[in-house]
């Protein structure tokens, strides 16, 4: 049972009694997360390649992911789930992931395409001359140096998600979007539980931000100041 | 006709053709071109002439339309891109570092495609920093760390890592700044007479296509040959209006550049030891009826005195003054004509390492132009 | 087709569209709820963000505006703003959701303004000033004008964001314009789908049409010469910063 203290404007106590239930929904909230950029990056590698390879229809690409990323994330989460359904908990799960995922798809892609196309043309092809065949050049030169902006990218579609996540507690999930509402639907003017779900959210989003930077840092060192 | 059979025929273009999708008219027709073993060809000519376009016929980067094509006796059309690609050397303008690898790995990079081993691979690459004039401290470097002309250097290293026999060089000096380019083109051009390569070399300067080429290609727009040849005979004889007014003016002194001083006779003129007496000065300066004198001590160039200030006393008391220009025996003679004209006495001397050679004054020069 | 067919109903149902509770009435509500807070917005981050901008100080202010509100939670946000405001005692059909909206709406307009203004080259701006111009003109003839299409695009980037935030306020009461369809459909379990299916619709379409209207306007707006940097780019470049 989740109830916080009368009097106090922050309880500790409710946090020290629910701290399994803050546990849980922080797995949750990264659950959601991952499977979201998880998918999302699988998708959005697919339509950069084909943007690359057909570059006109990447006006095209750039205009669906705009669309799914202009329309707000609760009428997404909205205009699916009619679709899945609501009943079980994986239905909620895959309509949370549907709305998720395609959120991210127009981020991804843009900086995956942009990332691609700011290699310099004498990088490649000086590659070309020297003997690498096309498969190879991708692989070992360009996505290397498409790097950064990907994975800017990445940590912007991340950030972006985690946020979101919060809004699946109206499907019933929410990760640390269930103390949010939870909360506000229990004693608005107590805002212990809400609080707790706010500043969590934000504290993950702020950790998973700085480690990604980290991450994208030690897998760029040619791309660091190194001074001379 | 038939297959290619000489061996000392490196690169043959037989009638190659390539018109680009959506031009009206080919970029490169009918081209016939041979380059022998341990040439080196420069194509210069105008933008539109296909130069580039040709060079990369070669290796493929463009696919010829139609023509054939032989590097080293074999067949280019015939054998897959990639590994034709791998035993020729490729040096392009923007350099084309790659960024996300040190120096070392990129210097590295064809015999790392061919799958050398490590050991095999880390000896070239020490052997290709030396050769090419870097430092072995910048292998672990980054290309952003370099300056142009180092990453220049580089890409020349990169390029000769798996020791082809060809080399496509595609403007390669012309990202950096003129100093460097000379001082670049100049140690090429000692590289090269220690390795002996096969160079095609793409230029639109004039002056660099004479300068670096044992033969010089001048193409005119679509890909027609004007004229291939020496560049001392192209100078001398043009083959027509186009290539006469490619080559531009004072084509007497582009061939004046070509020529370097050692080559010509050189006379000691007017200068005596500083061991010398007074007398002996004067009846010098007499014989060559100059009013001014040279001074050597020893082998070496001291300077030059005026006529007045001979005193009748010690040569060795006098403050000779440094001649303006001083050449060295790898000079052109157009540098000699150029301190020619600039100096007091009308003279360019030569000295080698602090040697004197001698001096070189109008008329041998100008001999040198009539023969 | 069933689904379908009903969601049809829904939307002929009588008083559906002319109601106090209606369709039109709560699209208002929607398109006010997010013009709003963004005049606000414009009000005030917009001078300061042109004045930084002109002299050339406070990037880090700009940097930092960026990343706090991208990362804060909007939904977190309105909810918090609902707390401070139930405490003390007013109606949370409005205000919460113009407190958080806000401050969503700043950061875009902020930065786009301060980038648009420090971005002109500096030798524009030198020029100018040697030709005579005073400081109130520069701003004035040269750099605001330069500067306009990032300022519009912010604007427009703005604006969408909040637009499609609204929704969100929907859980705190009968606000939210036409999210208030969604939410409530919500929380009648399956049964509710046609109301959360149609009123999705209308958000979309009433956010997407807003999208398209205001890049139309954008481009009839501004001048020819300065169509440079477009907000293509500017997305681009801030997507990958």
């Amino acid at each position: 049972m989740i109830l916080a203290q009368e009097t106090a404007l922050f309880d500790w106590e409710w946090v020290g009694r629910n701290l399994d239930s803050i546990w849980e929904r922080t797995l949750e909230h990264l659950a959601l997360t991952g499977v979201a950029l998880a998918v999302g990056i699988v998708i959005a590698t697919g339509l950069s390649a084909v943007a690359l390879r057909r570059p006109r229809s990447y006006t095209t690409i750039t205009a669906a992911t705009g669309l799914l990323y202009t329309i707000p994330s609760l009428a997404v989460f909205a205009l699916v789930a009619p679709l899945v359904g609501i009943g079980t908990s994986t239905q909620r799960f895959i309509t949370a992931e549907i709305a998720l995922i395609s959120y991210t798809l127009l981020i991804l892609t843009r900086n995956i395409v942009t990332g691609i196309n700011g290699v310099p043309a004498g990088v490649r092809e000086a590659a070309t001359g020297m003997g690498y065949r096309d498969g190879e050049r991708v692989r070992q030169i360009e996505l290397p140096l498409a790097l950064p902006a990907v994975m800017a990218g990445i940590r912007i579609a991340t950030v972006t998600v985690i946020g979101l996540v919060t809004v699946t507690a109206l499907l019933g999930l929410g990760g640390l979007g269930f103390f949010i509402l939870d909360g506000l639907r229990r004693s608005i003017i107590f805002p212990t539980e809400i609080v707790v779900g706010v500043a969590l959210s934000v504290s993950l989003a702020a950790l998973i931000d700085i480690s990604l930077l980290g991450l994208g840092r030690v897998l760029t060192p040619w791309a660091q100041d190194r001074g001379t | 006709m038939g297959s290619q059979a000489a061996t000392d025929i490196m690169i043959r273009l037989d009638n190659v053709t390539k018109t680009f999708a959506g031009g009206t008219r080919p970029a490169v027709e009918n081209l016939s071109l041979d380059v022998g073993r341990g040439e080196f060809v420069t194509l210069v000519g105008p933008s539109g002439c296909g130069k580039t376009t040709t060079l990369k016929m070669i290796n493929r980067i463009i696919e010829p339309t139609s023509g054939r094509i032989f590097v080293d006796g074999r067949d280019a059309l015939a054998v897959p891109a990639h590994e034709l690609r791998r035993s020729i050397g490729y040096v392009i303008q923007q350099i084309g570092l790659f960024p996300h690898r040190t120096i070392a790995q990129n210097i590295a990079t064809v015999p790392l495609l061919l799958n050398w081993d490590r050991a095999r691979i880390d000896a070239r690459v020490a052997e290709l920093v030396e050769i090419v004039g870097l430092e072995p401290g910048m292998l672990t470097r980054y290309p952003s760390e370099l300056s142009g002309g180092q990453q220049q250097r580089v890409g020349v290293a990169r390029a000769l890592a798996a020791d082809p026999p060809v080399l496509l060089m595609d403007e390669p000096f012309g990202a950096v700044d003129p100093i460097v380019r000379k001082r670049l083109q100049q140690e090429f051009l000692n590289l090269q007479g220690r390795l002996e390569k096969t160079i095609v070399f793409v230029t639109h300067d004039i002056d660099e296509a004479v300068f670096m080429g044992t033969r010089t290609a001048i193409l005119n727009v679509g890909g027609v040959l004007e004229q291939y040849d020496t560049p001392e005979t192209i100078l001398a004889n043009p083959a027509n209006a186009f290539v006469e007014d490619f080559l531009g003016g004072e084509r007497g002194l582009k061939r004046l550049a070509l020529r370097p001083v050692s080559q010509v006779g050189m006379k000691r003129g007017p200068v005596v030891d500083v061991s010398a007496g007074a007398d002996e000065a004067r009846r010098v300066m007499n014989e060559h009826s100059v009013d001014w004198l040279g001074l050597l001590d020893g082998d070496r160039l001291l300077g030059w005195v005026d006529g007045s200030q001979l005193d009748g006393g010690d040569l060795r008391l006098l403050e000779p003054r440094p001649f303006l220009v001083s050449l060295d025996s790898q000079s052109s003679l157009r540098e000699a004509l150029d301190a020619v004209v600039t100096s007091h006495a009308r003279v360019a001397v030569v000295v080698d390492d602090g040697v004197y050679k001698g001096m070189l004054d109008l008329e041998a020069i100008a001999e040198e132009i009539t023969e | 087709m069933d689904f379908l067919s009903d969601v049809a109903a829904w939307f002929g149902e009588v008083g559906r569209w002319t109601d106090d509770d209606g369709i039109i009435v709560r699209t208002v509500e929607h398109l006010w709820l997010a013009v709003f807070p963004m005049l606000l917005a414009v009000l005030i981050s917009l001078p300061v963000a042109v004045w930084l901008g002109h002299r050339r100080i406070g990037a880090f202010v700009a940097n930092a505006v960026v990343n706090i509100g991208r990362a804060i939670p909007s939904f977190g946000l309105i909810v918090l703003a609902a707390v401070f405001f139930a405490r003390a005692g007013v109606s949370l059909r409005f205000w919460p959701a113009a407190v958080a909206l806000l401050a969503l709406a700043i950061p875009p307009i902020f930065t786009n303004a301060y980038t648009a203004i420090v971005t002109v080259p500096r030798e524009t701006v030198e020029a100018a000033r040697g030709m005579g111009f005073t400081e109130t003109e520069v701003l004035w003839r040269i750099e605001v004008p330069m500067g306009a299409p990032l300022i519009f695009a912010g604007i427009r980037i703005s604006f969408i964001q909040v637009l499609a935030t609204v929704p969100l306020a929907a859980v705190l009461s009968s606000g939210g314009g036409l999210g208030q369809y969604v939410i409530r459909g919500f929380s009648q379990g399956p049964g509710g789908l046609v109301e959360v299916f149609s009123g999705a619709m209308l958000i979309a379409i009433l956010t997407l049409g807003a999208d398209w209207l205001l890049s139309r306007g954008e481009r009839l707006i501004l001048p020819e010469g300065l169509r440079g940097r477009s907000s293509e780019e500017i997305r681009v470049a801030a997507s990958v910063s």
